[in-house]
């Protein structure tokens, strides 16, 4: 049992998440693409590559070293039995981001958020109840277009965040950021569909890895 | 009096076995058990699967006690049963001793939502209505699934089915329908937003597909159009056409037989009216409906009435005798009738006195002092 869980954080990347991805994917996917320099927020500024014609383009390098940590902290997460929260307050891919937490196996907020959701989860739900391992952000601002607050609660209450961010967006407070498009249908299901294979990889090795120790 | 907090010193980077304790200061307000936050007492299975074992004993039990059939046993009998066994004057029926199966007993409620390692079982969970916010989710699917039906249908040219649903027979479920469909509190809002969203699905012209699952949502409503029916005109042995008419106003009850091919004469309770209503006030009231289609001497009227006092007593004839006259004129004059206030019943009657003041309106005199 000891073996299952310490040989993985011995890899730098056990479940190799690389090759899930690479640069021309992002940029076939429009993940490049920020919004216009008005909407610029302050602390995005390191991972912007440049301004064209006044929209902000996104360093895709960068993105790529973020997006290999996230996805291989989430595959350590879903190795581990972690319960996972996708939260999304875009309405337009609300549905896909329902049916990728489904196909997972995980779960799926992309509702109108309560205020005491995590931070009175005992009250709300009943005592007993287990709150989420990882929240993971298709896009970190809500539909007034201001941090969620998932992301503040989550910071409260020692839960690890994944979010795309996008140019209007703050990262501060998020674990991985992933600076990325969160606005293109393409890019949010270039996501999805990373995060769908990473979480049913970890969880197929994590299986497999049982069934040896089993097997001795 | 306020706790102390303590820390024990954690192992920093040193893998997954890093174990930090900490004891968070707590005062003694936040020790004590909010009884009602947990909401209503939660029944489990083993429970509810006791009462109905114990229910079945009880119910033979009862049976040998009665003197009957224990096989043959329905709840009819078991109500009777304690009726006779128990017998209780209160007024309330819920109040009363009963005997029901525990299914009817204990309301329905959510179980444990989450298995033995934690991990919820609804993909919606976190959400807090898990039932509702997943009937949204399946409801845009279907929606999903009939645009990708038309465009399939646009592509190969087909026509598009454009059979019109019977709308006017049907209703949407109520919200206190969808509550205790879906076990769960809903709010208007999310309410309306679900019905917005069957409408929309509704009104997809290939949503002939999901029709199952939009019938799972809809109610059927009888047609509840009473359309005054305005009898025909019957004929006696003398082969005089006549028709009947009911009328009331305040106590005053009235049944009003008009006959065809008369002088106007009228007959109330075997008297004349001349000597039944000496004032001329009400001997007008019963003239109105003739005067008003010009047929004052044309019509014979023979008329019973009972209750209520003199004006009442006119106010019921005429009423009576409006509705029967509308056999013998045509739909229009009916209309001309009605709109004149001839086929109104006056809803008027004595309002009865309060309590605390001398008549239905006026209070007791005012003393200063």
């Amino acid at each position: 049992d000891d073996r299952l869980l310490t040989e993985p954080l011995s890899h730098p990347d056990f479940f190799s998440v690389k090759e899930l991805f690479s640069l021309k994917d992002l940029f076939d996917a429009r993940v490049h693409l920020g919004h216009k320099k008005g909407c610029r927020h302050r602390f995005m500024e390191p991972y912007i590559f440049g301004c064209r014609l006044d929209q902000d383009i996104i360093d895709l390098d960068q993105t790529m070293q973020h997006l290999q940590l996230a996805l291989n902290f989430t595959a350590h997460v879903a190795y581990r039995g972690g319960i996972i929260l996708f939260v999304s307050r875009k309405r337009q891919f609300c549905h896909l981001v329902e049916s990728t937490a489904r196909a997972c196996g995980e779960y799926a907020h992309t509702r109108y958020w309560q205020g005491g959701l995590l931070t009175n989860a005992h009250i709300q739900f009943g005592p007993g109840v287990r709150l989420p391992d990882l929240l993971v952000f298709l896009s970190t601002l809500n539909n007034v277009f201001e941090p969620h607050m998932a992301i503040r609660d989550a910071a409260k209450m020692n839960i690890p965040t994944v979010g795309v961010v996008d140019t209007n967006c703050n990262p501060c407070l998020i674990t991985y950021p992933v600076p990325g498009n969160d606005d293109s249908p393409a890019a949010v299901e270039l996501y999805c569909k990373l995060f769908r294979m990473t979480i049913i990889r970890a969880k197929d090795k994590r299986r497999q890895s049982e069934a040896v120790e089993e097997l001795r | 009096a306020v706790g102390r907090v303590l820390r024990l010193c954690c192992r920093w980077g040193a893998g997954p076995r890093a174990q930090t304790l900490r004891l968070i200061c707590t005062t003694t307000a936040v020790q004590r058990k909010n009884v009602g936050a947990s909401g209503p007492e939660k029944y489990t299975e083993a429970f509810i699967k006791k009462q109905i074992e114990e229910f079945n004993l009880g119910k033979r039990h009862l049976a040998n006690m009665m003197g009957e059939d224990p096989e043959t046993f329905t709840q009819e009998d078991i109500d009777r049963a304690i009726a006779y066994l128990f017998p209780s004057g209160l007024f309330d029926k819920q109040a009363r001793p009963m005997m029901k199966h525990p299914t009817e007993v204990f309301p329905e409620q959510r179980k444990i939502q989450w298995g033995e390692d934690g991990r919820p079982f609804h993909f919606l969970f976190y959400t807090g209505k898990q039932s509702y916010y997943s009937l949204m989710h399946e409801t845009y699917e279907k929606i999903l699934d009939v645009q990708k039906h038309q465009d399939q249908l646009i592509t190969q040219d087909l026509p598009l089915q454009k059979e019109k649903r019977n709308l006017a027979g049907s209703r949407w479920l109520t919200k206190i329908e969808l509550e205790e469909m879906l076990l769960e509190k809903l709010s208007d809002d999310d309410y309306s937003r679900f019905i917005q969203l069957l409408e929309k699905l509704v009104a997809l012209p290939c949503a002939d597909i999901e029709e199952n699952y939009i019938q799972k949502f809809s109610k059927e409503v009888p047609v509840q159009l009473q359309k005054v029916v305005i009898e025909p005109l019957q004929y006696d042995e003398q082969g005089v056409a006549f028709s009947t008419g009911e009328g009331k106003r305040k106590t005053a009850r009235a049944t009003a037989v008009v006959y065809d091919n008369g002088t106007g004469k009228i007959t109330v309770n075997g008297t004349d009216i001349l000597h039944y209503f000496p004032v001329l006030q009400d001997r007008e009231q019963l003239l109105f409906p003739f005067q008003f289609l010009g047929r004052i001497g044309k019509h014979d009227m023979v008329c019973t009435v009972s209750g209520g006092g003199r004006a009442a007593q006119a106010g019921a004839i005429r009423l009576a005798c409006a509705k029967a006259l509308r056999s013998f004129v045509t739909e229009k004059e009916v209309e001309f009738m009605r709109q004149a206030g001839l086929l109104t019943v006056d809803p008027r009657v004595k309002e009865r006195k309060k309590p605390g003041q001398e008549g239905p309106r006026r209070k007791f005199t005012w003393k200063k002092r």
